[in-house]
């Protein structure tokens, strides 16, 4: 380690700071340099203290509460394949397969970003932030496997340029950067984001067909469909061994992400209950006045179902484009939970409302904070008088 | 901007009529800067034809338009100044409905209301107001042509991004080639739809803030 770091600071510190030849480039070797070591920049004046828990290591909680959906849903993406087309597969068959396929998007997704982040801390003379850490990872899990890398490359620029440098990079976005990374996709290329022939990587070589009666259907496109009947067990879609996005599949690898999350103070405890709440209102709402098959499916399958789970726990809880106050966040969270249901049961068009429903909250989270702050002012100002 | 009236031997393009026309294309761009007219910039700048057309025929409009009522600018009773306007407008707008059906039907066609909501375009109502009213034909005329032209400019650039990444055409004609579509190329569906229109505009805003420092408004 010693070695290592004379050798950064000796030899290769002095192109990159001021004068030296790749002076352009001192934020990308400052970046990978606190990727490293713990930055050596000390505050000049004045004594602070600072907690452990800055932006760096709150990155890095949330990418390891990723882990288990990562994980498993690589493994899931070679389960489907090989049921797909009919071949008997044992547990690291399934994992290596899924690996192979859902490696290059993480890949492509970091690359991408990471680029735009470092020209733009060039640019600006900041720090490169962490924040693109997460974002990175969580873009290729909210995406079908099929998705041609070179969208994910152009949604993900798109999503970090437009989502979040124009509004002042890391901490100043309005909406989730990843899930503006998926809205693009969808509205960009629907051929390649929505239909039955997009969740399960096939890939058919010589000799190999898919089996009889293979759909690719979403158990949520079943149910706009009509085809209630298909539906795969509760117990199924709650581990998991659905066709889905990559990471959204399973409700117990999420759990488990939620966990962590919740262990460390890294996510939200009030905004995953508050969602939900808000989705098993809706659901029941819909119980009670259920005039189709849709409507009057238990609420409680809504939770399992889609990206429901992995929203509430990764995507809503954004610290960012969430709403800051406490009451704000039931508020926030609980919407979101009725639009979503809202969206998958009533609007056809859309099988999945849970993309849309953060970010129609993560505008509106700015305006519910506003009115707690002031209702708050009121209600202390009711007391002084009184 | 009044003070041109008491300089009655000011020559056809001595320096302030030159920036009457070159300042809308810039500092004070009606839709980068002003924020005005923007939902024909979201309707009708799918294709680049389309847009081109818009610009022409908003030029048309707002140069006559301002230079009739800068005529009539001492004729019009104050209290009805905004129904003469709009008579004003309205009939030049009618007689560009016309010649687009006669000339080129396909694009008036695929225009459709805009070219008649071109009479509630607010750019044209906004330099009426603030400018053909009290100053003489000839700066009027070349405000007019000048803040047409800023808007002009906007819709094109919008549309010519639009068109090639929505559509892989420009003016119609099949510009991205199809060996890029065998590789796996396709067209983003999103330019078509108008809140990418939106987001075109807010990237060239972001271009020309980031040129020109003074117009950031930090307030």
């Amino acid at each position: 380690m010693k070695a290592l770091h004379d050798f950064l600071e000796n030899r290769i510190k002095p192109h990159f700071v001021k004068g030296g030849r790749l002076e352009k480039f001192y934020r990308t070797f400052e970046a990978f340099e606190t990727f490293l070591f713990v930055s050596g920049d000390v505050t000049k004046r004045g004594s602070h203290i600072r907690d452990a828990m800055d932006m760096k290591r709150t990155m890095f909680h949330v990418v390891i509460a990723l882990m288990p959906v990562m994980l498993f849903g690589m493994w899931n993406v070679g389960y489907q394949h090989y049921q797909a087309i009919g071949q008997e597969s044992g547990l690291i068959d399934n994992f290596i397969f899924g690996l192979l396929r859902v490696l290059p998007l993480i890949v492509v997704s970091y690359v991408a970003g990471l680029t735009v982040e470092f020209i733009f801390a060039s640019i600006r003379d900041h720090e490169v932030n962490e924040g693109f850490l997460v974002t990175g990872l969580l873009i290729p899990l909210v995406i079908p496997v099929t998705t041609p890398l070179w969208m994910v490359a152009v949604a993900t620029v798109f999503a970090v340029i437009i989502g979040k440098e124009v509004f002042g990079g890391t901490g100043m976005n309005i909406l989730n950067p990843a899930l503006l990374a998926r809205a693009f996709l969808f509205f960009a290329y629907p051929a390649h984001l929505s239909g039955d022939d997009v969740w399960i990587y096939t890939g058919l070589e010589q000799g190999q067909q898919l089996v009889d009666g293979f759909t690719g259907a979403t158990p949520l496109a079943m149910l706009t469909t009509g085809e209630i009947e298909n539906l795969p067990s509760l117990m199924g879609m709650f581990i998991g061994s659905i066709p889905g996005s990559v990471g959204e599949t399973s409700t117990i690898a999420v759990l488990l992400g939620a966990l962590i999350l919740v262990a460390t103070g890294v996510g939200s405890l009030r905004i995953m209950l508050s969602v939900v709440a808000g989705g098993l209102f809706m659901g029941l709402l819909f119980n009670l006045f259920a005039v189709n098959d849709y409507m009057e499916l238990p609420a409680h399958y809504h939770l399992v179902m889609g990206g429901f789970a992995f929203g509430t726990v990764y995507m809503a809880t954004d610290p960012v484009s969430a709403s800051q106050t406490g009451t704000g966040k039931y508020i926030y969270g609980f919407l979101i939970g009725v639009v979503t249901i809202l969206i998958r049961v009533v609007n056809p068009a859309y099988p999945e409302g849970m993309m849309l429903a953060i970010l129609f909250m993560n505008v509106f989270a700015p305006l519910i904070d506003h009115y707690v702050v002031q209702a708050n002012i009121k209600r202390r100002l009711r007391r002084l008088k009184t | 901007m009044s003070e041109n009236m008491d300089n009655n031997k000011e020559s056809l393009f001595s320096l302030k009529n030159r920036k009457l026309l070159s300042n809308p294309l810039s500092k004070e761009n009606p839709i980068s800067v002003q924020v005005l007219g923007i939902c024909s910039v979201l309707a009708i700048t799918v294709q680049l034809r389309a847009s081109i057309v818009m610009a022409i025929s908003v030029i048309a409009v707002m140069g006559f338009a301002n230079v009739i009522i800068s005529l009539l600018r001492k004729t019009i009773p104050p209290r009805i100044r905004i129904i003469v306007q709009l008579t004003v407008i309205a009939s030049l707008v009618i007689l560009v409905d016309q010649i687009l059906k006669a000339y080129v039907y396909d694009v008036s066609r695929q225009l459709s209301v805009f070219v008649g909501l071109i009479i509630t375009n607010c750019i044209i109502m906004g330099r009426l107001e603030a400018f053909a009213l009290y100053n003489k034909p000839w700066p009027s005329f070349l405000d007019g042509i000048g803040n047409a032209a800023g808007y002009g400019w906007v819709l094109l650039t919008v549309g010519f991004f639009r068109e090639l990444l929505g559509s892989g055409t420009l003016m119609g004609y099949q510009v991205i080639p199809d060996a890029l579509y065998e590789v796996g190329y396709e067209n983003n569906g999103f330019m078509i739809l108008p809140p990418m229109a939106l987001i075109t505009v807010g990237v060239i805003i972001w271009v020309q803030r980031h040129r020109d420092r003074e117009l950031i408004d930090v307030s």
